[in-house]
C-alpha cells in the first residue's frame, strides 16, 4: 500500500507527523540524520550530555518542544532514521539505508528537505580550517567540538552572530566576526525587523554581547583572501578602501541559507524565481501544496524562512494533505497558522534588506579564484565559457563541468550563478535553472538492493 | 527573412557536421535548433568513438569518420578529450565469446585490426577486467571523446567558417513552394533554402512524415552514470557482447557508465531511473571489481531514434526532391556523424556520396503519405 511520506525530521517535518498522526494517520517519516531534529536542532549523539541550554541556548525550549513531539510519536510513525531519499520517480521514493538500496511508495509526501549554507568563495576557500556557518555551528552543537583554536566569523545573515556567540560561550577565542553587510543597512531595515521583536531583541543581544566581551565586530567588512601553508593561518578583509589582516586558525563563513530543492525538483515541482531567496524555489501555494498534486512543501526546503516557520509551515502543510484526503480540519488553526506564516514572511524581506547580499561579489571575483571545489572549476574559465555565448547555466555546466561534481552544485550553484548573471549581464532570473539529477547524494557500488 | 542554400534541422553532431562540411565547401547554411546544440543525445551519450561491433554495412562510414576524427583539432578548434584508448568488447560466455570471434572474421578487410583475447590474455593484459569474462575481442584505435565538448564544437566551427547557427528556434511550419523549401520558427523566423537536411534525432520522425514518408521510429533513453574522480585504472574503453553495461574512465578519473533504459519524463526530457541506476552498479562490480565502494555522483539520460533493424536512415527523400534524412542513429550515431555531415555535404554538392549508403535508404519502410 502506498504511504503518506514525510521527508526531513527537522523542524517542519515532525510538526508534520505530528498532525498526521493526531488526525489518525500513520505517515512514514524518512531522514538522512540518526537523530531527529534537523539542523537547527540537531540532537548531540545518544551518549553525549550536554544540557539544552548548553547546546541550543534561547531555543532550548523550542528544540526540547520538538524533539519530545517526535521521541513521543515514535510508535505512531514509521520512523526511518540514516535513510537518504536519492531519487523520486512515478509514485515512489528511491532510498539509500545502511548500505541499503530501496524503494518507497508514497500516496503523498511532504518534502520538508531544509537548507544549507549559501557559501560565495574567496581565494583560499578550500583550505583545511575553512568551514561553512552552518557546518561550525554543527561542530559544536553535535561534537561539542570547535573548528578552531582562533576563529574567525565571516559573511553575513543572522547566523553570523548566533554561530559567533556559540563559540565565545563555549570557550573558543573568537578573533572577530567580520559582516559584509553595512551598518546603514541593518538601520534601514529596523521597520521590517521589528514585526518579530522577540526575533530581533535576540538578534541584538548576540552582537552586543560579542561586544561587550571585547570580540571585534566589523560592519561592511569582505573577506579577501584566506592565507596559510598546510591549513588557514590568516586572512586579510577590507572594509571601504583600507585593508585589515588577521591572524587565525579556524574561519567560519556564509552568506545565509540556500533551500536544499533537488527532490522537489525530481518529484517534478514547477519552479519560479525567487527574488529574496535570489533563488529559483518550487511553487507553492499559502498551504505549502506544490504545483504537482499530493506533493507538499514545508519549511526551509521550500525557501528560507527559519525554524518557527517550519514548524508551522509543516503542520500547515499537514493540515492540507489532510484537507485532500477530505478529512475536517479546524478552518480558524490553518488560517492562524497562514496569518502567522505571513507575518513572518515580512520579518523575512527584513533580514534580507538588514543582511543585504553582496552584489559586488561577482564582478569583484578574480579570475583565479576557485569557484567549483568539487571540478576544480575557477571563475574564469566559468567567464570565459560566458564569453563564447553561453548563458543558460546548465549549457555552462556542460562546457566547463561547474557543479558537476560530487556536490551537483549544492555548494557552488549560488556562486556559479552570481558569477554567470554578472558575466552575461543577463541577471540571476535570466540564465535559467540549475536542474537536480539522481542521485541526490552519492549512491555507492555494489550498493544491497532491498526485495 | 533568411535565404540561404542549405537549412538543417537539428543542432546535434549530425546537422552540425553536416553545417560545418558544407560551409568548408562555402555553401551558405542555416541550421536551426530547437534547443542548444549538442544538448540533447549528441550531447549526453557515452562518449564512446567505436566502430567495433557495428553493422558491417556501416563500416564504411565509420572507417571514414574515423579519418575524420583523426583530425578533429583542426576540424573543431578543441581535441574534445578524445583519445584512442582502444576498445575492449568483453564475453561473458563461451558463446558470446563465439560470437565475438564470428566478427571478427566477417569484419575482416574493413581494417579494424581486431585482436582476440582469450581469459588468460585478457587478464594479463587488462587486469581490471573481472573474472566474469571468458575473453575480449579488441580494438586498439578505437576510444572515446567527450560528447558535451565535441558535439557543440561542430556547430561553433560552422558558425566561425559563416554558417548561420540558430538555437532555440523551434520550426513550426515546413512547407516546399515548388522551389525551395520555407521553415517559419516559433519566434517569428523565416528561412528559406532549395535544400533541407532532417537531422532531428528522434524528432526527424515528424518531419519524414511531413513529406509523406512515414517511419516506424521510437525513442531509446540510455540509463547513464558517472563516479567521482578515482585512481586511473581503465586503460580502454569497454562494451559487453551481447548488450549489458559499457563503460570507460576519463584523464580526471571519472568513469562514465552505461546500461539499460531510462524513461522518458516528455518528449525532450528523460531519466535513468532507479532500476536501470541499481542494475548498472551491480554489473559494474562484476566486470570490474575495482569499481566495489565508489560512488556515483550523477546519472542523466536522453533522447534517441531507433529504427526496427536499428540501423539508420541517411539519403534522399523518396518523395519530395532537395529534402535529404540523415537520422534514427540507434544510440550509435556518435562516432560516424562526422562522416554522415560530410556525406549529406557531397549529395548537395556532388549528387552523390562516395562512401556507400545505399543500406541506410529511407526506402527500406513501407511509407504511407501523411494524411
Amino acid at each position: 500500500m502506498s504511504a503518506i511520506v514525510i521527508v526531513g525530521a527537522g523542524p517542519a517535518g515532525i510538526r508534520a507527523a505530528q498532525t498526521l498522526v493526531a488526525h489518525g494517520l500513520r505517515p512514514c517519516l524518512l531522514d538522512e540524520a540518526a537523530r531527529g531534529g534537523g539542523q537547527i536542532y540537531r540532537r548531540q549523539p545518544e551518549n553525549f550530555r550536554r544540557s539544552p541550554v548548553t547546546l541550543y541556548g534561547f531555543e532550548a525550549r523550542k528544540a526540547v518542544a520538538v524533539h519530545q513531539t517526535l521521541d513521543r510519536l515514535r510508535e505512531q510513525l514509521d520512523y526511518r532514521p540514516d535513510t537518504l531519499v536519492w531519487n523520486a520517480e512515478d509514485g515512489a521514493l528511491d532510498t539509500l539505508q545502511q548500505g541499503r538500496a530501496g524503494r518507497l511508495a508514497y500516496a503523498r509526501v511532504i518534502v520538508a528537505t531544509g537548507a544549507t549554507d549559501r557559501v560565495l568563495p574567496v581565494p583560499g576557500w578550500t583550505l583545511p580550517g575553512v568551514y561553512s556557518l552552518g557546518a561550525a555551528q554543527i561542530a559544536l552543537k553535535y561534537q561539542g567540538c570547535a573548528i578552531g583554536q582562533r576563529v574567525v566569523f565571516a559573511g553575513s545573515g543572522p547566523l553570523l552572530y548566533l554561530v559567533a556567540y556559540q563559540y565565545a560561550k563555549a570557550g573558543a577565542k573568537v578573533v572577530a566576526v567580520l559582516d559584509s553587510a553595512p551598518f546603514s543597512a541593518q538601520c534601514r531595515a529596523l521597520p521590517g525587523l521589528l514585526k518579530q521583536p522577540l526575533t530581533l531583541a535576540k538578534g541584538l543581544y548576540y552582537r552586543s554581547w560579542l561586544m561587550a566581551h571585547g570580540i571585534p565586530v566589523h560592519q561592511d567588512a569582505h573577506l579577501q583572501q584566506i592565507d596559510g601553508e598546510q591549513r588557514v593561518q590568516s586572512l586579510c578583509w577590507r572594509q571601504g578602501t583600507s585593508l585589515h589582516a588577521l591572524d587565525c586558525d579556524a574561519l567560519a563563513l556564509a552568506h545565509g541559507l540556500r533551500s536544499e530543492t533537488q527532490l522537489a525538483d525530481l518529484l517534478g515541482c514547477h519552479f519560479s524565481w525567487n527574488p529574496l531567496n535570489r533563488a529559483w524555489l518550487p511553487d507553492r501555494d499559502t498551504a505549502g501544496r506544490s504545483s504537482v498534486a499530493g506533493v507538499y512543501l514545508a519549511g526551509d526546503g521550500a525557501g528560507i524562512m527559519g525554524a518557527d516557520a517550519a514548524e508551522m509551515a509543516g503542520e500547515r502543510a499537514a493540515l492540507a494533505l489532510l484537507e485532500d484526503l477530505g478529512r475536517a480540519v479546524d478552518p480558524q488553526r490553518t488560517a492562524f497558522l497562514e496569518a502567522r506564516l505571513q507575518r513572518i514572511d515580512t520579518f523575512r524581506q527584513g533580514l534580507e534588506q538588514a543582511f543585504p547580499f553582496p552584489e559586488r561579489w561577482a564582478p569583484d571575483a578574480p579570475d583565479t579564484l576557485m569557484l567549483c571545489r568539487c571540478e576544480e572549476v575557477s571563475v574564469g574559465e566559468v567567464r570565459a565559457v560566458v564569453r563564447e555565448g553561453h548563458w543558460e547555466i546548465n549549457r555552462v555546466k556542460a562546457h566547463c563541468r561547474v557543479g558537476m561534481g560530487r556536490c551537483q552544485g549544492r555548494i557552488c550553484g549560488a556562486a556559479a550563478a552570481e558569477i554567470i548573471a554578472s558575466e552575461s549581464g543577463l541577471g540571476l532570473d535570466g540564465i535559467g535553472r540549475l536542474r537536480a539529477q539522481a542521485p541526490i547524494k552519492p549512491l555507492p557500488f555494489g550498493v544491497e538492493v532491498a526485495p | 527573412m533568411i535565404e540561404v542554400d542549405v537549412v538543417i534541422l537539428g543542432g546535434g553532431i549530425v546537422g552540425a557536421s553536416a553545417a560545418l562540411a558544407l560551409s568548408r565547401q562555402g555553401r551558405r547554411v542555416a541550421l536551426l535548433e530547437r534547443d542548444f546544440c549538442g544538448s540533447h543525445s549528441s550531447g549526453v551519450n557515452y562518449g564512446g568513438v567505436r566502430r567495433q561491433g557495428r553493422p558491417l554495412s556501416q563500416l564504411p562510414l565509420s572507417q571514414r569518420a574515423h579519418g575524420i576524427w583523426a583530425r578533429l583539432p583542426e576540424l573543431i578548434g578543441i581535441d574534445g578529450e578524445y583519445q584512442r584508448s582502444g576498445h575492449l568488447k568483453l564475453a561473458r560466455s563461451l558463446d558470446d565469446l563465439a560470437a565475438l570471434h564470428a566478427y571478427a572474421d566477417s569484419s575482416q578487410g574493413f581494417g579494424l585490426d581486431l585482436q582476440m583475447l582469450d581469459r588468460e590474455q585478457l587478464q594479463r593484459r587488462f587486469p581490471w577486467v573481472g573474472k566474469i569474462a571468458e575473453g575480449a575481442s579488441f580494438c586498439p584505435d578505437d576510444g572515446h571523446a567527450n560528447p558535451r565538448l565535441v558535439s557543440p564544437a561542430f556547430a561553433r566551427a560552422a558558425r566561425l567558417l559563416g554558417a548561420t547557427v540558430l538555437e532555440q528556434s523551434e520550426v513550426s511550419e515546413v512547407e516546399h513552394d515548388g522551389r525551395r523549401f520555407i521553415l517559419r520558427t516559433q519566434t517569428g523566423l523565416e528561412v528559406r533554402a532549395p535544400w533541407l537536411l532532417n537531422c532531428a534525432g528522434a524528432w526527424a520522425g515528424n518531419l519524414a512524415a511531413r513529406f509523406g514518408e512515414t517511419v516506424p521510429m521510437h525513442a531509446g533513453h540510455p540509463a547513464m552514470l558517472v563516479t567521482e574522480p578515482l585512481p586511473r585504472v581503465m586503460d580502454a574503453s569497454t562494451g559487453v557482447e551481447g548488450g549489458g553495461i559499457y563503460a570507460r574512465q576519463v584523464t580526471r578519473g571519472n568513469c562514465v557508465l552505461g546500461g539499460g533504459q531510462g524513461f522518458a519524463l516528455d518528449h525532450a526530457r528523460a531519466r535513468p531511473g532507479q532500476a536501470a541506476v541499481l542494475e548498472i552498479l551491480r554489473q559494474a562490480v562484476e566486470l570490474y571489481p575495482f569499481l566495489e565502494g565508489a560512488q556515483a555522483i550523477r546519472t542523466w539520460s536522453g533522447t534517441e531514434g531507433y529504427l526496427p533493424d536499428r540501423q539508420p536512415v541517411i539519403g534522399p527523400s523518396r518523395t519530395q526532391p532537395g529534402l535529404l534524412h540523415a537520422f534514427g542513429f540507434a544510440g550509435a550515431g556518435f562516432q560516424i556523424a562526422p562522416a554522415v555531415g560530410e556525406v549529406l555535404a557531397e549529395l548537395v554538392c556532388q549528387g552523390q556520396s562516395s562512401t556507400p549508403i545505399e543500406a541506410f535508404s529511407i526506402t527500406r519502410f513501407q511509407s504511407t503519405p501523411a494524411v
